[in-house]
């Protein structure tokens, strides 16, 4: 059996523990999310990096609608399906302490959220890609509205209703697409051959923006986020931030820009400018929060922004950059996610000012939250800092101008996130924070996994970068020929 | 042509089971009866049909496919109605009886092929269900349910027998095919008679499916009428009439799409608005169905005005996915309402707890009307914006994007009522037969929206 297909149907199969009950489900949980993580690396061996769509899928699925069932790895689609497969893991183990009701329910949406996202990172059909993509949905909205904070509904439903907004205008897209191919299929590739007419692309390049942009979220499209961030369970967050949000990050590198190649030259600046813009927004919000998590949502559009704006500059170290960046803020936002997670729940509250001093207490928990947190601040040596040092030549390799507005993110992440840290785990202890536990157990290993990861990638981010270069420059080079020859 | 036979004499069968009082035999005699009907009909598959009867009638493809799914969801409704009707009336034969006639109108009106079988088709439905919407004598909304049924839809065949007439007065014949071929061998010269005579055919048509702005009488008529005999109508009764709809344009009317193609397209572009907007200000989840229905009309018509070779798929698996659905939110409704009292969405407060099977089943069907993939609403509602798409409607399908999120607010307020809301009452229970029910229509709901191609190429 074709290695993909198993990794994408084992979580599927997962799904039944939904009806499995008793002290050892998470326990289970976790050794099943392994599966598909260690099957990614048995695919990650025999792998090549070059720019060719490898471990091919490839069935009739709805004949007369010319829709096939049609997967398939290049080295952009493997970064995310490792990225997927290596975080779900984390994200379970780490909510295995929490006290959910009906775990069964919780880590079989888990498990469905999973074979959505990696249908959509490996789809070569753009119907399967609109499938995977709210099938994705789906349990994500389930999951904060069920285990969620006391606004669950009014917010979930909310971000429901935008990304599925989104959504349609892109399966109008998808389908106008379609009833223009000549071979009557979906196929990613009968799509990257037509040559529309430049105003028709421009409006298709609109079209699927809008779905990944409420998706990432960029600015303006953004309001949904902080809200449902901070209600949602953090298992929830971890997948919106960690994984979910990568799903529009990829579709404008797949599906967006090599789709639409002379709307992106119409619309390309338009884009970057926003994701910039976004950038210092979210940035300058996000000073003036006093809620710790919401604090980290903006920090996320921030950094999104900041990816978006890479490659939207369209070059080899900005699209590379936003590649790597994406498994690093997954790592890191998963971090942090579960450092506040682990304060919050002890502390019983998100507001900043009654933290303080907690490294005292709890050193093992202060070193841990400074590494993630160097990670996303991109200090040099972790993982954050390679992703977003090509990201900046990439941007400035477009413009040395907006490079010099995008790096600001880097001393702004700076200045409120140290100052954060500095709030919450020195100064004096209080009342409240005398108490407080050092991490113990499954939360020490699911943070010591986190920081590994940080620093090595941070020290040694070769081998990742090659698994992309090859399918990203080939695709960059497509997509500028085409502009070229208009 | 026997499943039409068959089906009147199963009726005229049922209504003398209720005169010997064999009570406990009529489900089980109708339910066999309409499984004959089924395979009869189905046999006539791919059978070269002519037209019969002086060419009356044509029991082709598409007739056949449209009485299976009819036969199909009557059978459904049927085995929930198992103790409903006993909990109205004493006279139990009277409901099966009456709905096997509305169901042999039904199937006049998915084969004719003379406009004048198509009017009788629809008298023999209408008459049927005038009586149904009416059958709760002492209750005043069954009352005033049937007397606007009966008053609207006096007044729309009025208009629909006067549309038949003018066609004739100007093509001189009832039967399609010689209307057709008037429209194919004077493309030049149609008479004015004509094209009123197809305007009042469109409003008459307009007023059977209800679609805005003949839709009045839809959302109080499937409020006041007992549930399962809204739920017949707003599925069986629908399918049929857009069956209807779609034989004579298809074969008659598609030379002249310029005509009538953009008071089609107001008509659909109104419904959306008119259904959804209203749908979303109910607080009875009954009535929030009814007015949603109205809504799906408006989809429906979507193969209607993007009138192609596409359009009978469109059109059948649209209405299966969504008389499925239907049929699962209603037998919900129904023990709900029976167990809790009341119909608004609060009485679904905590069923994802209570009875967890009933609130997946009924979250499978909210999904599918709302057309969230892995479901066949979401096949239907894309196999409708693809062929609005291939006629360059871009427009169109912006404004039905807009409308299907309109109906995602109100079909996930009982979702959310089932999970994120809680209620401190007793558990809500179900029998065997609504759960066989429930769990086949979900099933269906699930594979056609994984697997449409399985009746998405029929034709």
């Amino acid at each position: 059996m074709n290695l993909l297909l198993l990794i994408i149907l084992f979580p599927l199969l997962c799904t039944l523990l939904a009806f499995a009950k008793g002290p050892q489900l998470s326990r289970l949980s976790f050794a099943a999310s392994l599966v598909p993580l260690i099957f990614t690396f048995i695919a990650l061996g025999s792998f090549v990096p070059d720019a060719s769509t490898q471990f091919l899928v490839d069935y009739a699925w709805i004949d007369n609608f010319g829709i096939r069932f049609k997967l398939g790895m290049d080295g952009i689609s493997m970064m995310l399906v490792l990225l997927t497969n290596l975080l779900i893991p984390i994200i379970i183990l780490a909510s295995s302490k929490h006290p959910y009701k009906k775990p069964g329910a919780f880590y079989a949406l888990i498990f469905f959220m999973q074979s959505g996202l990696l249908l959509v990172f490996t789809a070569l059909d753009a119907f399967l890609f609109y499938v995977g993509w709210e099938a994705a949905l789906i349990p994500i909205y389930f999951i904060c509205a069920i285990w969620g904070g006391e606004n669950r509904i009014r917010v979930n439903l909310k971000f429901f209703i935008y990304t599925i907004a989104g959504s349609l205008i892109m399966l109008i897209a998808i389908i106008f697409l379609h009833l223009q191919t000549p071979d009557n299929s979906y196929d990613i590739q009968s799509f990257y051959a037509l040559n529309l007419p430049a105003n028709i692309q421009g409006w298709i390049f609109c079209a699927f923006f809008l779905a990944f942009a409420i998706k990432m979220p960029v600015f303006p499209f953004h309001t949904w986020q902080p809200d449902t961030y901070t209600e949602a369970p953090t298992a929830g967050t971890m997948l919106l931030s960690g994984i979910m949000l990568k799903m529009g990050i990829y579709g404008v590198i797949r599906w967006l820009i090599p789709v639409a190649p002379l709307g992106f030259a119409e619309w390309g600046q338009t884009a970057l400018i926003l994701s910039i813009t976004g950038i210092i927004y979210a940035s300058i919000i996000a000073f003036t929060q006093k809620d710790i998590k919401r604090l980290v949502a903006y920090s996320s559009i921030a950094h999104v922004g900041l990816i978006a704006a890479g490659i939207f500059a369209w070059n080899v170290q900005g699209v590379q950059g936003a590649m790597i960046q994406m498994l690093n803020h997954g790592i890191n936002v998963i971090g942090m996610f579960f450092v506040l997670d682990i304060i919050i729940r002890r502390l019983n509250t998100r507001q900043i000012e009654s933290m303080g001093g907690i490294a005292k207490v709890a050193p093992g928990l202060a070193i841990c939250f400074l590494i993630v947190l160097l990670g996303t601040v991109a200090l040099p040596l972790t993982n954050g800092f390679i992703g977003e040092f090509l990201l900046l030549i990439g941007v400035y390799n477009y413009n040395i101008w907006y490079s010099a507005i995008a790096g600001l993110t880097i001393i702004f992440g700076a200045v409120y996130m140290l100052r954060m840290y500095q709030q919450v785990m020195l100064g004096q202890l209080n009342e409240r924070t005398e108490t407080f536990q050092d991490i113990d157990g499954t939360e020490k290993t699911v943070l010591v996994i986190i920081c590994v990861l940080v620093i090595f990638i941070g020290v040694y981010p070769q081998p990742l970068l090659h698994i992309s270069e090859a399918a990203v420059s080939n695709l960059i080079e497509q997509v500028n020929q085409k502009i070229l020859v208009k | 042509m026997s499943a039409l036979i068959t089906l009147s004499v199963l009726a005229i069968v049922v209504l003398y089971l209720g005169l010997f009082k064999a009570k406990n035999a009529l489900l089980p005699v109708t339910l066999v009866g309409l499984a004959v009907v089924l395979g009869l009909a189905v046999r006539e598959w791919n059978s070269n049909a002519a037209p019969i009867y002086s060419s009356m009638m044509l029991f082709d493809n598409f007739a056949v496919a449209f009485t299976a799914i009819c036969v199909f969801s009557t059978m459904l409704i049927l085995l929930i109605s198992k103790d409903y009707f006993e909990r109205i009336s004493e006279h139990v034969a009277e409901y099966y009886a009456i709905i096997l006639f509305a169901l042999t109108g039904i199937l006049v009106m998915v084969s004719y092929h003379n406009l004048s079988m198509l009017f009788i088709g629809i008298e023999i439905m209408s008459v049927s269900l005038y009586i149904l919407a009416g059958i709760r004598k002492k209750s005043y909304s069954s009352n005033e349910a049937a007397l606007k049924y009966f008053l609207m839809g006096a007044f729309s065949t009025g208009f629909l027998l006067f549309g038949i007439t003018l066609l004739y007065g100007a093509t001189g014949s009832f039967d399609i095919a010689v209307i057709k071929n008037y429209v194919i061998s004077n493309p030049t010269h149609i008479s004015p008679l004509f094209y009123s005579g197809l305007l009042l055919l469109i409003v008459g048509l307009c007023f059977k499916v209800g679609v805005a702005p003949f839709h009045f009488w839809a959302p109080d008529v499937y409020e006041g009428s007992p549930s399962l005999i809204s739920v017949f109508m707003m599925t069986v009764v629908k399918t049929a009439g857009f069956a209807a709809f779609l034989r004579i344009f298809l074969f008659c009317f598609a030379p002249l799409h310029d005509f009538w193609m953009m008071p089609l397209m107001v008509i659909t572009i109104l419904t959306l608005f008119i259904g959804n907007i209203s749908a979303l200000y109910q607080h009875s989840f009954k009535r929030m169905l009814a007015f949603s229905s109205v809504s799906h009309a408006g989809y429906m018509l979507f193969a209607i005005v993007a009138l192609g070779s596409a359009s009978i798929n469109a059109v059948i698996l649209y209405a299966t996915a969504y008389s499925v659905a239907s049929i699962i939110a209603f037998a919900v409704l129904i023990l709900v309402k029976r167990q809790m009292g009341s119909d608004n969405y609060e009485s679904f407060n905590g069923l994802g707890r209570k009875n967890p099977f009933m609130a997946f089943a009924l979250t499978v069907a909210m999904l599918s009307l709302a057309g969230i993939p892995l479901t066949a609403g979401f096949i239907g509602k894309f196999m409708m914006f693809s062929s609005a798409l291939s006629e360059y409607h871009v427009s169109l399908v912006v404004l039905a994007v807009i409308n299907a999120v309109i109906g995602i607010f109100y079909y996930l307020r009982v979702v959310v009522s089932m999970y994120f809301k809680d209620s401190d009452q007793h558990v809500v229970q179900s029998t065997p037969i609504f759960s066989f029910v429930l769990a086949f229509s979900a099933i269906v709901t699930i594979v056609l929206g994984v697997y449409p191609g399985l009746i998405s190429n029929l034709f």
